[in-house]
């Protein structure tokens, strides 16, 4: 199978899985027990009133007119309306999003380096003391609810040393411009790479600091599978005869540890970081509460307050896209990478 | 006679007296380990109304946000609260959400996985679409959107989360059942006339029970830290009863204030049972399957 058959098989298996996922949640929202617009108002409301509210929300047509209209909408990338407001909920969606997706790079870049350091130390130091204390560290990481170890993260760096913001994502009034060149703007959302832009220091130093605990906390937590992984990976690799005769040419050992066998081990771990993509959002949904990050979880958090189920929904299929998007990209790199995949 | 003894074998090798554990290397020991946390916790659990200081959920027994002292020894939260009480008995939800949900995964997904697998074609496809879809999606994001329309409790939490978790159980049955049902004992009994029930229920899922008990015992971490993530966002139990989640909940708004105490001990606790677990199933699954046991 060449390159290009396999990538469009693989777009075509997609489709089916994201029209799966759609009705799934369509289905969750509107068929489990308990109708959205009624449970939206807790207490009693005036039936003409809910009926109006209804209306208003499309909620009162057939079914399945309502489910046509939601992927009719879906596709125009309207996420339906809001309860609270009405007003659309893909525009909260796309303003919340570049906060999730600064936290969620960050983060997976304190695992993949926290994940593959630890990992290449324990697979050099098999079976010694270091080797345990860092698998029992990978264990201990998975089982940690990442808003305790945010809340202790808040408790000793922010509020006993005053090293680091304890929330929010920039100091109020300091949110970087990004790129202004006579007519034309150019900004991102995320507040680094904005900074850059703007060519302010000072800002993307605060960005940066504002960052750091919340994708300190995401990236630990997630870390463990990495450090197996690689472990895993390192003790079959650093067997073999090429990483053999490396050591045998008297190459230095970090050359033959980062520069020989890791290469070699790089691939399942391009893999899991596909598979992981949908953890790190969940993960995302609770950091961003811990630390008042104003993302796409800390929305979804602040709508179930509100019960604004149309609103939940959207948030939920849009991370719903969002992971069969990334999953197919880094299918896609695999087969490019690793030309087995396609046979 | 014959069709008892591979069941019995499998059983014997899997499931060796504790003694025998300490002997299987570390595997074994993490397992001990694993067993011997969440054996103390779930006793200590259950004792609660008999060892606990104060009812856990009476305000006011002390002073508010106490440090810890010789009278309260984990201190007290901004409602006057005994800490050490509310430790003590805060993880009888966890541990009934996580059981609920073990059971109604093991109850759904393994007959659906079993089936589904056996069969083959259409059903297994169709099957197999539709668990990866739901196993690739973010699961709390998931468990969040059913949690909230079916509402606060503990069969609705242990519901939204054995939803999540389904897909696990499959993915591992099926993989198994997949190469199992072309061994040559399998044809065997297919040739002598037994019945494709017979062969599922007799011989194929005896084979298939030690990766079961693996993941359900890492589905047992994952319910908890889910559970526990539930309440986080709000969708957790009414605060009349003592959770550990509603204290790491609560305690975020405490801590300006410096009362560490609040969600430490209450932290530590989901810590070591979802750890516990963990190393129940890491140990197991080295055991079953020692070509990882590297």
């Amino acid at each position: 199978m060449s390159l290009r058959s396999y990538v469009i098989t693989r777009l075509l298996l997609t489709i089916p899985m994201i029209m799966l996922l759609l009705t799934f949640v369509f289905l969750v929202i509107r068929v489990l027990p308990g109708d959205p617009a009624s449970l939206h108002f807790e207490k009693q409301v005036d039936p003409q009133m809910l009926l109006e509210f209804k209306r208003q929300l499309g909620l009162d047509k057939p079914i399945e007119i309502q489910y046509v209209d939601y992927l009719v909408g879906l596709l125009r990338g309207d996420f339906g309306k809001s309860m609270q407001d009405f007003s659309p909920v893909s525009q909260q969606i796309f303003s919340a999003f570049p906060a999730t997706l600064e936290l969620a790079i960050c983060s997976t870049i304190v695992m993949i380096v926290v994940g593959i350091v630890l990992g290449v130390q324990a697979a050099r130091s098999y079976n010694s003391v270091q080797d345990h204390v860092i698998r029992v560290f990978g264990i201990a990481a998975y089982a940690t609810p990442v808003f305790f170890l945010g809340e202790v993260m808040i408790m000793v760096f922010a509020i006993y040393l005053h090293l680091f913001p304890a929330g929010d994502r920039i100091y109020p009034g300091m949110t970087p411009t990004g790129l202004t060149l006579g007519g034309l703007h150019l900004s991102t959302g995320l507040y680094t790479i904005d900074s850059v832009l703007e060519g302010n220091l000072s800002k993307f130093i605060m960005s940066l600091r504002y960052l750091l605990l919340p994708s300190l906390t995401l990236g630990t937590v997630l870390c463990g599978i990495f450090i197996r992984l690689t472990r895993g990976n390192m003790l079959e690799t650093l067997q073999s005869d090429f990483v053999t005769a490396a050591r045998a040419r008297g190459l230095k050992e970090r050359t033959v540890v980062y520069g020989y066998a890791l290469r070699n081990a790089f691939l399942p771990i391009l893999t899991m970081m596909g598979l992981e993509f949908a953890a790190l959002l969940a993960g995302a949904v609770l950091t961003e509460t811990t630390f008042s990050w104003p993302g796409l979880g800390r929305y979804l958090v602040d709508r179930i307050t509100f019960r604004d189920y149309t609103a939940i929904q959207g948030v939920v299929v849009f991370f719903g896209i969002l992971v069969a998007m990334v999953s197919l990209v880094v299918d896609i790199i695999y087969a490019y990478l690793d030309p087995r995949i396609r046979f | 006679m014959n069709n008892e003894r591979p069941r019995g074998r499998i059983l014997a090798q899997f499931f060796p007296p504790l003694t025998g554990l300490a002997r299987r290397g570390l595997a074994g020991w993490a397992i001990l380990i694993g067993g011997a946390i969440v054996a103390v916790i779930a006793i200590m659990t259950t004792v609660s109304p008999w060892i606990s200081p104060y009812d856990p959920i009476a305000i006011n027994v002390g002073p508010l946000l106490s440090h810890p002292s010789s009278e309260f020894p984990l201190g007290t939260n901004h409602l006057g609260q005994d800490m050490l009480s509310r430790v003590y008995s805060g993880g009888a939800i966890m541990f009934q959400v996580a059981i609920l949900s073990v059971i109604v995964c093991l109850a759904v997904g393994v007959p659906i996985g079993l089936f589904a697998s056996y069969t083959g074609g259409y059903t297994d496809k169709v099957a197999s679409l539709v668990m990866d879809s739901i196993y690739a999606f973010p699961g709390l994001v998931l468990a969040i959107a059913i949690a909230a329309m079916l509402g606060p409790g503990v069969v609705n939490m242990a519901l939204s989360i054995a939803v999540v978790y389904v897909p696990s159980y499959f993915r591992i049955i099926r993989s198994q059942v997949l190469t199992i049902k072309e061994l040559p004992y399998v044809e065997a009994a297919h040739m002598m006339g037994a019945k494709p029930r017979t062969t599922l229920f007799r011989y194929i899922l005896p084979n298939v029970i030690p990766s079961i008990v693996a993941v359900a015992t890492i589905n047992f971490a994952d319910a908890i830290l889910t559970a526990a993530g539930l309440t986080f966002v709000g969708l957790g139990l009414p605060v009349s009863i003592p959770d550990w989640g509603w204290d790491l909940t609560y305690g975020r708004r405490l801590l300006p204030s410096g009362a560490w105490w609040v969600i430490t001990f209450p932290g530590l606790m989901v810590v070591l049972l979802a750890l516990g677990f963990t190393l129940i199933g890491e140990g197991l699954s080295e055991l079953f399957n020692p070509r990882l046991q590297r």
